[in-house]
């Protein structure tokens, strides 16, 4: 009886995505270390020291805040892709619409209208509340991989007219490069690559402490019921299609947000921000890290750019060049690395890097249980 | 009235294109739930290994086409049966990993392919008589858009003969029409799902081919970008209706064709991607009402 009572439990915490707050060392340690990683990641413009194969120069170069940066705002977009797909069980794949659209609308309000950044930021705002609500209101009237077409259809007729170029609004292939002069001194220029570090940092907390308030919440709680059986959410007189929309909007507007900030840190919005390839580089990096986690998503997004990244360099390096072929033209192309990692996470891993750290753990103490328990 | 003419026959000849794609992710879709990303990468292997042989078959002159042809859709099967049978099946039920892994490996592809033969597409080497035209109606058609029709249908018939008159073309309906009854009659279902990854590969590698001839070259990302106009055919046709499809591959190529060419060079694309959203949300199952 106590067996079925606790399996019922763990069932629940399970489909809720609810941990029991304990007050013991775990709780505290929960807190403890994304602390500890933050107050580093703060004060690492003012760190010299280097990590050889990892980044590019010393931790505080412009060249690695860059990619940190970038990291770091790709992370963010990818708990933001995470709030449909692991949170709320919504296959999109449309979600490079609000990107594409938060960098775009500002880079033409800046660029081709001369505006402000505050009235850059506005449009944002704007920009990030309605068109979610809006898509999210249509295609959510069909569920599943209609609703995965449905959202596809969206982001490629803005993807397709944007490529056309209309009125030379939005620059063709070529997109739009960032009017620097109406930023904030502080963001543009060499010099201030922290600034926009720290930026891309805030994005990221940002999306953190949202996500993880709105999934401990009332609406999280709704979001994991609707993941897990949608006909029982609306016998339960819940309203799915709220929660889902809800989740919507508020990954649309987290990606619309990402999209202008990942436009002040590469100083350009480009057609690539719209398209498909996105939005499948977004799903690959949250199953990779851990769909549905607190921190899998961010790891999956951070990862995903530094492989895509280092792989890239060490493409051209004499030590791939010295490879035979079949290992050498597969590792010069960090995209297979990656397809490759992430159908071994879904084979091997499923729950994905965050999954394994808590797998190992959860070895460690059973060992140290079994240990204090033998005589 | 010529470029009419033209328009429409090269609108065909592009819903033939589609078709040839459309039908196996049809398909599989409707026999096993799922959505294939990889099958752009089918046609693109089928592109490239027609492309790889056909140097090498200069001695056969006339006949070096077929076979380089052939050589493509054995290719696209091959690949077609063995990512089901290694990849697909061991995911057997859990929908969500399987879209997942061919995900994956239609990125892996791309990129396989980009680094084996360059990002740059390489001119296709064509047989001299389909760059050549046919005047109808005082407009010169340019023979490769007969090709594609010639090849769509004759798959078309191939495959409605099958799906009609063999046994496993029965199990393959019923198993689309309703998968648990055909298993609790003691049919194994999963027998057909790599036979028609087989089919859906060399179909997608027939399109690869004569995409190529069409084109004029191969590059990595031509799959890719065809798959897309393919997914919004088979949810427009219905998934599973082989009928649906086809019709749903003419209707897309023509309104992308026409709109592009009468109104706004662009306009046609975004056009058809719209449709796709009107169709689903007015009829989610597909205009032939199966169960998307």
């Amino acid at each position: 009886m106590t067996n079925l009572g606790q399996t019922l439990t763990d069932r629940a915490v399970a489909a809720t995505g609810s941990q029991r707050r304990g007050t013991g060392p775990g709780r505290i340690r929960a807190v403890l270390i994304p602390l500890a990683v933050l107050v580093l990641l703060i004060f690492l413009p003012w760190l010299g020291f280097s990590i050889p194969g990892v980044l590019p120069g010393p931790v505080n170069s412009p060249g690695s805040l860059q990619l940190l940066a970038l990291c770091l705002v790709t992370a963010g977009i990818a708990l933001s892709y995470d709030v449909l797909f692991g949170r709320t069980g919504l296959l999109s794949f449309g979600h490079a619409l609000f990107v594409g659209a938060g960098a775009y609308s500002a880079a033409i309000a800046l660029g081709r209208w001369g505006a402000g950044i505050g009235v850059a930021v506005l449009l944002v705002l704007a920009v990030g509340i309605t068109l979610p609500l809006i898509v999210g209101a249509i295609s959510l009237r069909v569920k599943g991989i209609a609703f995965a077409m449905v959202t596809l259809a969206f982001a490629q007729a803005v993807a397709i007219t944007v490529l056309r170029n209309p009125g030379g609004l939005t620059g063709g292939e070529e997109g739009l490069s960032l009017n620097r002069s109406r930023l904030p001194a502080l963001l543009s220029g060499v010099v201030n690559a922290p600034y926009r570090y720290w930026l891309a940092l805030a994005f990221c907390v940002f999306c953190v402490l949202l996500v993880s308030w709105l999934t401990a919440a009332r609406t999280g709680h709704a979001w994991a019921a609707v993941r897990e059986n949608e006909a029982r959410v609306e016998v339960l007189g819940l309203s799915a299609y709220r929660a889902k929309l809800l989740a919507v909007v508020v990954g649309g507007f987290l990606g619309t947000l990402g999209g202008f900030i990942q436009l002040i840190i590469i100083g350009g919005a480009n057609p690539h921000l719209l398209s498909t390839e996105l939005t499948l580089s977004l799903l690959v990096m949250v199953v990779l890290g851990g769909s549905g986690s607190r921190w899998g998503p961010i790891i999956g997004g951070a990862l995903y750019v530094l492989l895509d990244n280092r792989l890239q360099e060490l493409s051209t390096s004499s030590t791939i060049a010295e490879l035979p072929a079949a290992l050498r033209i597969p590792l010069s192309q960090p995209v297979f690395v990656l397809g490759l990692l992430f159908i071994l996470v879904v084979y091997f891993a499923p729950g994905g890097i965050a999954a394994i750290s808590g797998r190992v753990r959860a070895r460690w103490n059973s060992r140290v249980t079994d240990k204090a328990a033998a005589p | 009235m010529s470029s009419l003419i033209l328009i429409l026959i090269t609108g065909v000849g592009l819903g033939a294109l589609y078709f040839l794609i459309a039908s196996g992710l049809s398909l599989i879709y409707g026999l096993m739930h799922v959505l294939n990303f990889a099958h752009g990468a089918f046609l693109t292997a089928g592109a490239y290994a027609a492309w790889v042989v056909t140097p090498q078959l200069s001695g056969l002159g006339g006949w070096a086409f077929p076979v380089a042809v052939l050589v493509g859709m054995v290719t696209g099967a091959l690949i077609g049966a063995l990512v089901e049978l290694l990849l697909i099946r061991p995911l057997y039920r859990r929908h969500i990993e399987q879209v997942l892994v061919t995900v994956g490996l239609g990125l892996m592809a791309v990129a396989l392919f980009t680094g084996i033969w360059g990002p740059d597409p390489h001119p296709f080497p064509r047989p001299a008589w389909t760059t050549r035209t046919t005047t109808i109606g005082g407009a010169a058609i340019p023979n490769d858009r007969f090709l594609l029709i010639g090849a769509a249908g004759l798959l078309l018939i191939g495959l409605v003969l099958l799906l009609r008159h063999t046994r496993i073309g029965l199990i393959i309906r019923a198993g689309v029409e309703n998968r648990t009854m055909v298993q609790a009659l003691g049919i194994d279902v999963r027998r057909t799902f790599t036979l028609v990854f087989a089919i859906g590969g060399a179909a997608a590698a027939l399109g690869g081919v004569l995409g190529s001839v069409y084109l004029g070259s191969v590059s990595p990302g031509q799959g890719t970008a065809l798959l897309i106009y393919a997914f919004i055919v088979v949810v427009i046709g219905g998934f599973g209706s082989i009928g649906g499809t086809a019709i749903a591959a003419l209707v897309v190529a023509l309104v992308q064709q026409l709109a592009n060419y009468y109104l706004y060079s662009g306009i046609g694309d975004v056009s058809v991607v719209l449709l796709l959203a009107a169709v689903l949300l007015i009829k989610p199952a597909g205009l032939t009402g199966r169960t998307a």
